[in-house]
């Protein structure tokens, strides 16, 4: 056999096998999770707060901790929209692809994807402290918001380098100003936007040092921006810190439960990003 | 040259001794080529649009690019700018509507008056040129969204917002070029589902929506098959009753087609220009002939 077909077949094999270890891995952490979490996981844990000596394998659940980490990914997603949709727009659209600001702002945005949340959340409380803040919803949002504003808008930003030029020269030739533009240029980068979202998401949800400080722990649901707001990852942090066994299955089932939150949300963005993808040339 | 090649005879047609304008003129109409009555021109629109190009130089990095330029755009007629690859065609084809503007390192002097306004004097706003220089690219480059909202795009930013208006505009602007009877039942279907040709009669249509006078055209049919291709060669020559059409072109067989003015360039420079009975059949310079005869592309 001819030496080039050899190589195929290697690299094929080789292609495959890298595939099959990360599906190992995945399906090694959904084993284990599943294997200690599901005879833990009830009713009870998904919808109600903790009791009094819950950490202690009293009763109750991790409802404050559901809730308290769609809230800080909710308020966290949209803000994080808010600020770096413009900053997509204006690095691709106003700024030319020679511009040094736009190198320096591109550059800035690497540094902070590569900062530790715990960097973020540090800084964070500083400027809590600072104020005269405690640690609240409203904080645990802000930090996460910075620690996600970087991916948002790296990730838009390299949908959006790929802009046909034709297609701003085709808006432009209408007569539409640079802002006019947006419509089209949002239209046309809205996959790039839905998978920004879907991985700041996941890493929104994810993340427990960064809120730990801001954010803080409690055991009920947070009713307004100054109150404290519990987490799932650190719900299963401090429920796995237990020397109880049954507490520590209890933080699989928490685990659990915060996988299949991501699951839902991954699936949902995958089926409007198909939606919003219909209309890209 | 000494060949009589347009003459109003078809006599004078098929005593073509050259080999490259066999066959080119018999397709025409003889209606087609200049003879719309002053009388029709009026009734088709008030307004007389005039595009002056005056002692335009265009540099973009150092490289001068254009070459003290300087013509003038007959309105309701088809203009071909031709010449070879690199010779800045499509360069004097976006000074028209300051596309050129966002080219990096780019600098320019001379003037462009569209109907006696300096496009390139800082009162003139730019957003204002645009609209009257409809533009057709080389590949079809529908907007991304629906067939329907790529047409009422631009009227929406030039402040129409009526459903009812902009229902009569898309009807009306999608039956100019002939797409009205294949989309009028998906609409609201993206237009990236529909083939290359009729995506290329959406833009002209798009284009058409915002009221140009102008139609700027960028080598549009070179992406397309041979019959779309002559689709829109057809909808130019309807066209050019309302519009001033400008068609870069890198066939010669589509410029002895449908031009009736001609504009030859040469490395940056117009070499000649004018009617395209006397461009095409005596040419005054050496260039031009050579060029018409094939002898470099």
């Amino acid at each position: 056999m001819k030496l080039k077909f050899i190589e195929e077949k290697v690299a094929k094999a080789l292609m495959l096998f890298s595939t099959f270890l990360v599906f190992a891995f995945v399906a090694n952490i959904l084993y284990t999770i599943l294997q200690r979490g599901l005879p833990a996981l009830n009713w009870d844990m998904i919808s109600k707060v903790p009791e009094g000596g819950y950490f202690n394998g009293g009763g109750g659940g991790v409802l404050n901790a559901i809730m308290g980490s769609l809230y800080i990914v909710l308020g966290s997603t949209i803000l994080g929209l808010l600020v770096s949709i413009p900053v997509v727009f204006y690095l691709n659209v106003y700024l030319s692809k020679k511009s040094k600001l736009a190198y320096i702002a591109r550059l800035a945005f690497d540094v902070m994807f590569g900062i530790p949340s715990i960097v973020y959340g540090a800084f964070a409380f500083t400027i809590m402290i600072y104020l005269g803040m405690r640690t609240s919803l409203g904080g645990g949002i802000l930090v996460i918001t910075l620690l996600i504003i970087p991916i948002f808008v790296r990730s838009m930003d390299e949908v959006a380098k790929q802009l046909p030029k034709d297609l701003l020269d085709a808006t432009y030739a209408l007569g539409a100003t640079k802002l006019e533009t947006i419509k089209v240029v949002l239209r046309q980068i809205a996959p790039g936007i839905a998978t920004a979202t879907l991985l700041s998401v996941g890493r929104a949800i994810g993340d427990a040092a960064g809120v730990m400080f801001t954010a803080g722990f409690t055991d009920s649901i947070p009713t307004s921006l100054n109150q404290p707001a519990a987490t799932l990852p650190l719900s299963v942090f401090f429920q796995l810190s237990s020397p109880s066994a049954d507490v520590q299955d209890r933080a699989y089932a928490s685990a659990l439960i915060l996988t299949l939150i991501v699951l839902v949300i991954s699936l949902a963005g995958r089926f409007i990003t198909n939606h919003f993808s219909k209309n890209k040339i | 040259m000494t060949t009589q090649l347009f003459g109003n005879s078809a006599q004078h047609l098929d005593q073509t001794s050259h080999p490259i304008y066999k066959g080119f003129f018999s397709n025409r109409k003889k209606t087609e080529a200049n003879n719309i009555s002053d009388s029709k021109k009026t009734v088709y629109k008030f307004r007389n649009s005039n595009l002056k190009v005056n002692n335009l130089n265009v540099y973009i990095q150092k490289n001068h690019i254009l070459k003290n330029v300087n013509i003038e755009i007959p309105d309701k007629k088809i203009t071909c700018i031709i010449g070879p690859s690199g010779c800045g065609k499509s360069t004097l084809l976006k000074t028209f509507n300051r596309l050129i503007d966002d080219t990096e390192g780019v600098k320019l002097d001379g003037k462009i008056l569209i109907d006696g306004v300096d496009i390139y004097d800082k009162q003139t706003e730019i957003t204002n040129v645009r609209k009257k220089m409809g533009l057709l690219s080389q590949r079809p480059c529908p907007l991304p969204m629906s067939i329907y909202d790529n047409i009422a795009f631009g009227c929406k930013i030039h402040g129409i917002h009526g459903r009812k208006k902009l229902n009569e505009i898309v009807e009306e602007q999608l039956k100019a070029v002939g797409l009205w009877e294949e989309v009028k039942n998906r609409l609201n279907t993206p237009a990236s589902k529909l083939s290359i040709g009729q995506q290329q009669r959406l833009c002209l249509a798009r284009g058409l929506a915002v009221e140009p006078e102008f139609i700027l055209a960028d080598e549009a049919t070179s992406a397309l098959d041979p019959i779309s291709s002559k689709h829109i060669e057809e909808l130019f020559v309807e066209l050019k009753k309302e519009y001033a059409i400008i068609l870069v072109t890198h066939t010669l067989r589509q410029a002895l087609r449908i031009a009736d003015h001609v504009i030859f360039m040469y490395l940056g420079e117009v070499i000649e220009s004018g009617p395209a009975e006397e461009v095409f059949n005596n040419p005054k310079q050496e260039l031009t002939r050579k060029y018409l005869e094939g002898a470099f592309s």
